[in-house]
């Protein structure tokens, strides 16, 4: 009955129907609030995860298809106190003014950043133009992608 | 020459702002506060009158009993040291908890990461009218800084028995008194150690002058930085209290639709899901969101509503369902119009129109509500903790000391969270079922049951000489709003009016409120009648300016930008606009690129930005960067679309807003004037984008584009009458 889904590196039996959303799963079910509701639509970018490694909106992904795949949040990046490279230069840019949409925004610029460890700032935007940020912090995000891909190097 | 000041027109906060409060007694719960905090010191700032009233002094030592009633700021240095001050502002990613916790370490003398604010609770912070209008950091930054001068005050005065020294000798540094002399110091936290002593204060004691600030005036990373980079904020939808439900709200088929029936038959046969009725509010509560979305999907509604006006008819609707009369309040008549059109060369004479938009903060309006016996307690983000208590007191009929507003951190407002709607459904649904609920508003529900920024229709005439002196000046903000309506250039005569009208859509406001849309045509205007008179826009603006912040902005910015470097053609144009509101003056040069297939793109922007003395450069940038991002989507293509009652784009799929691929090269140049006092910044820097790209295409393809959004639907074909 309950469904495993693997988040973080940890296994989870979920009693939820298979077609509730993941980001609720997570939210609600799970406790991991990082990843945000923003539209529910797919078109701001806030509920951004990984799957397998690659960026999904987890409000549009049923949780019985999320099942069977490894998962990471925003709350599985940084090893213990050790932030990831992108937590990194986002802070030091500030890449955030009320940073509603930062969990999806670091998510979405570590899938591009391990898919393509060297963008050009057109791939940058392109990869980046799903997510919202209405605070309009775009340069400063940018900055901090750039920034990260800089120390792949 | 007399400039029209905004303050004959300020009446815009009262529209907006609908519930305000003139007079307040605000209940502190003495002992039990001062027991919350333990022991130390704790300085009061007293609202003025009250003090004066009451007893004649200024500054005086008082007992937990005779504290007054009305307290405008508080601060509490606890006897480890910890400095808590609290605060009815709400943090909505301004950064104010950041700029005001600089403010009052500076004066404290403390470091930076010693202070802690307390923000936007009712039971604990005193009373605030909201965070709104740019007033933080004038009103509050300067009453935290009276309370921190008044406490640093205080613990010297203590410090001086202990440390044997004549206290005109001690300094206050890094949390510490000392006694240059002998060297001796003592720490703030020894000093208030096994005290509990008050301080009531009225008068402002000196502040540091602003030449000298250290931890103000310079960038400091935003506090909490940490928890939002690692997920780890919690913001309203990310609490959780014991037994809590979830909630969804049915919403009516259109505005103002009567419910005709309703069958929750099979809604209400799902498990857990039970539906609340009362009146023509409806909605579903359930253990999970997934089951609350299932029950109310699963209710089965009629609803009956009145025709209504559409988008199509707004504009000509605004203008007849308006105030004609000459109302002063509304209204600034300088010199004699008729005669300066009468005798001047040039004249432009046009209409402009702006179309409703959407906050669209990322945060939807949410609120988690909890009835304890006859007490409520809501979290929600507003950007008006004791408004929306006063919503919920009187939506429940019940004392509004019975209602505690907590406000989180939140993701974002723009103007947009004035209401507690979110928490009055929220406790209502908590109210029927005996548990706490969570309520968040879907992105739909945000576009359609929240209130959209103004729309109006402005009619400018502007005359010139042919040397190019403005000499007439007409100006009608019919709907759209009065702030920013003034003109900053020096012109002899003028009429300038604002018309509230009948607004077929809930409106209410957005930063910057109208001044985005008035900035619009006026800087239009001007540079319509520079291209009339053959002058450079820069030039005419300057020849009829003698206010010197505008000017140095205006200066500042077309240096950094290159203005008049290079000709306009008909691939790229320049443009430029400038004004002054709330305090704040800006200048914005914008450079857009014209592609062969006709699509425009704004591929760089300077911006020249003075509020007087800099609290946190680094904030303030980021502010004018954001203010400029944003404000794109309100100048190409933001445009609330509705029909009869019904919003008809209200998804992110269909209601376009900035992103990545929309963003220019932006420059921004800070002009810091610790001369001046601290104005806010909030807004003002997002006035001048939507006139300078719109004078940028009229450089580059010679069409004027006269409403806001200018390009929804791609460059139109220029104007048959335009030349």
């Amino acid at each position: 009955m309950a469904i495993p889904l693997l988040v973080n590196g940890t296994e989870h039996r979920v009693d939820a129907p298979s077609g509730e959303a993941l980001l609720t799963v997570l939210r609600d079910r799970l406790g991991l609030t990082g990843t945000k509701y923003g539209c529910g639509e797919g078109q701001c970018g806030a509920c951004t995860v990984l799957l397998d490694g690659k960026p999904v909106r987890s409000c549009r992904l049923a949780l019985g298809t999320a099942s069977q795949k490894k998962i990471t949040t925003i709350e599985g990046l940084a090893q213990g106190e050790h932030l990831h490279p992108v937590q990194e230069t986002f802070l030091r840019a500030e890449a955030f003014q009320c940073a509603y949409c930062t969990s999806g925004m670091i998510m979405s610029a570590v899938a591009l950043l391990d898919k393509n460890p060297h963008p050009s700032s057109q791939e940058i935007i392109r990869h980046m133009d799903g997510n919202i940020c209405r605070c309009g912090t775009y340069p400063r995000i940018l900055a901090a992608i750039r920034d990260a891909a800089l120390r792949n190097r | 020459m007399e400039t029209i000041a905004n303050s004959v027109f300020d009446s815009e906060e009262q529209q907006h702002a609908a519930i305000q409060r003139l007079s307040y007694a605000f209940e502190l719960q003495r002992r039990d506060f001062l027991k919350a905090l333990g022991g130390g010191v704790l300085v009061c700032l007293a609202v003025k009158n009250a003090v004066t009233q009451e007893s004649g002094h200024t500054q005086h030592a008082a007992s937990d009993e005779d504290l007054p009633n009305s307290i405008a700021a508080w601060l509490h240095v606890s006897d480890d040291g910890t400095v808590t001050v609290f605060t009815g502002k709400v943090e909505i990613g301004q950064n104010i908890r950041t700029s005001l916790s600089q403010q009052i370490a500076e004066e404290l003398r403390v470091p930076l990461s010693s202070v802690q604010l307390t923000m936007a609770d009712t039971e604990l912070t005193p009373f605030d009218m909201g965070t709104f209008g740019s007033r933080t950091t004038p009103i509050m930054g300067r009453q935290l800084r009276t309370v921190a001068v008044a406490a640093r005050n205080l613990l010297i005065d203590m410090a001086a028995p202990q440390l044997h020294a004549d206290r005109s000798t001690l300094v206050a540094a890094d949390g510490k008194v000392r006694d240059p002399k002998s060297n001796r110091a003592i720490s703030y936290g020894e000093l208030t150690k096994g005290q509990q002593l008050t301080r009531v204060i009225g008068d402002d004691p000196p502040e540091t002058p602003l030449s000298e600030w250290h931890i103000a005036g310079a960038s400091a990373p935003k506090v909490d930085s940490h928890a939002f980079v690692t997920g780890q904020h919690k913001y309203t939808p990310d609490l959780v209290r014991p037994g809590m439900l979830y909630g969804k709200i049915l919403r009516p088929a259109a505005f103002h639709a009567n419910l005709v029936s309703l069958d929750t038959s099979e809604a209400e046969k799902l498990a857990g899901v039970k539906v609340v009725r009362d009146g023509e509010f409806v909605g579903a509560v359930a253990p999970d969101e997934y089951a609350a979305t299932r029950a109310v999907q699963a209710l089965r509604a009629k609803w009956n509503s009145p025709p209504q006006i559409s988008d199509s008819q707004l504009f000509e609707h605004l203008k007849n369902k308006s105030e004609q009369g000459s109302g002063e309040r509304n209204l600034h008549v300088t010199g004699d119009v008729q005669r300066g059109f009468a005798a001047a060369h040039k004249t432009v004479n046009k209409t402009y129109t702006v179309a409703y938009i959407a906050h669209c903060p990322l945060e939807p309006r949410a609120a988690v509500a909890e009835w304890n016996a006859d007490k409520l307690t809501v979290w929600t983000g507003t950007q008006r903790p004791f408004g929306v208590q006063e919503e919920l007191a009187t939506a429940f009929r019940i004392a509004k000391e019975k209602v505690r507003v907590i406000v989180p951190d939140t993701g974002a407002a723009y103007g947009g969270k004035h209401m507690g709607d979110a928490a009055v459904e929220a406790a209502r649904l908590a109210k029927a079922t005996g548990k706490p609920v969570k309520l968040v508003w879907t992105r739909e529900e945000e576009f359609t049951w929240s209130y959209f920024r103004t729309a109006g229709v402005i009619d400018v005439k502007a005359a010139a000489t042919t040397d190019g002196k403005i000499i007439a000046w007409e100006f009608h903000n019919y709907n759209s709003g009065p702030a920013g309506i003034g003109t900053p250039y020096d012109i002899p005569n003028h009429h300038i009016q604002f018309h509230a009208a009948d607004s077929p859509l809930r409106q209410g406001s957005y930063r910057g409120l109208a001044a985005t849309a008035n900035h619009f045509v006026r800087e239009s205007a001007m540079d319509e009648l520079a291209h009339e008179l053959a002058i450079d826009p820069l030039e005419l603006r300057l020849k009829n300016l003698t206010d010197p912040r505008l000017r140095a902005v205006l200066e500042a910015a077309a240096k950094k930008f290159g203005w008049g470097k290079e000709k306009s053609s008909a691939a790229r144009g320049f443009g430029i606009a400038g004004g002054v509101e709330k305090g704040g003056y800006v200048a914005t040069c914008a450079e857009v690129e014209i592609t062969p297939s006709r699509e425009v793109r704004i591929t760089r922007v300077v911006e020249a930005f003075e509020c007087g003395a800099i609290v946190n450069p680094g904030g303030l940038r980021n502010q004018i960067e954001g203010s400029i991002v944003q404000a794109i989507g309100g100048a190409l293509f933001e445009a609330i679309r509705f029909e009869n009652g019904r919003i008809l784009n209200p998804h992110f799929a269909q209601y376009r807003v900035p992103r990545f691929s929309d963003t220019p090269q932006i420059e921004v140049e800070m002009l810091d004037r610790k001369d001046l006092p601290s104005a806010g910044a909030g807004e003002t820097p997002i006035v001048g984008l939507a006139p300078a790209v719109g004078n940028a295409i009229f450089a580059a393809t010679g069409i004027r584009l006269r409403s806001l959004p200018m390009i929804p639907q791609g460059l139109p074909q220029a104007h048959p009458t335009e030349a």
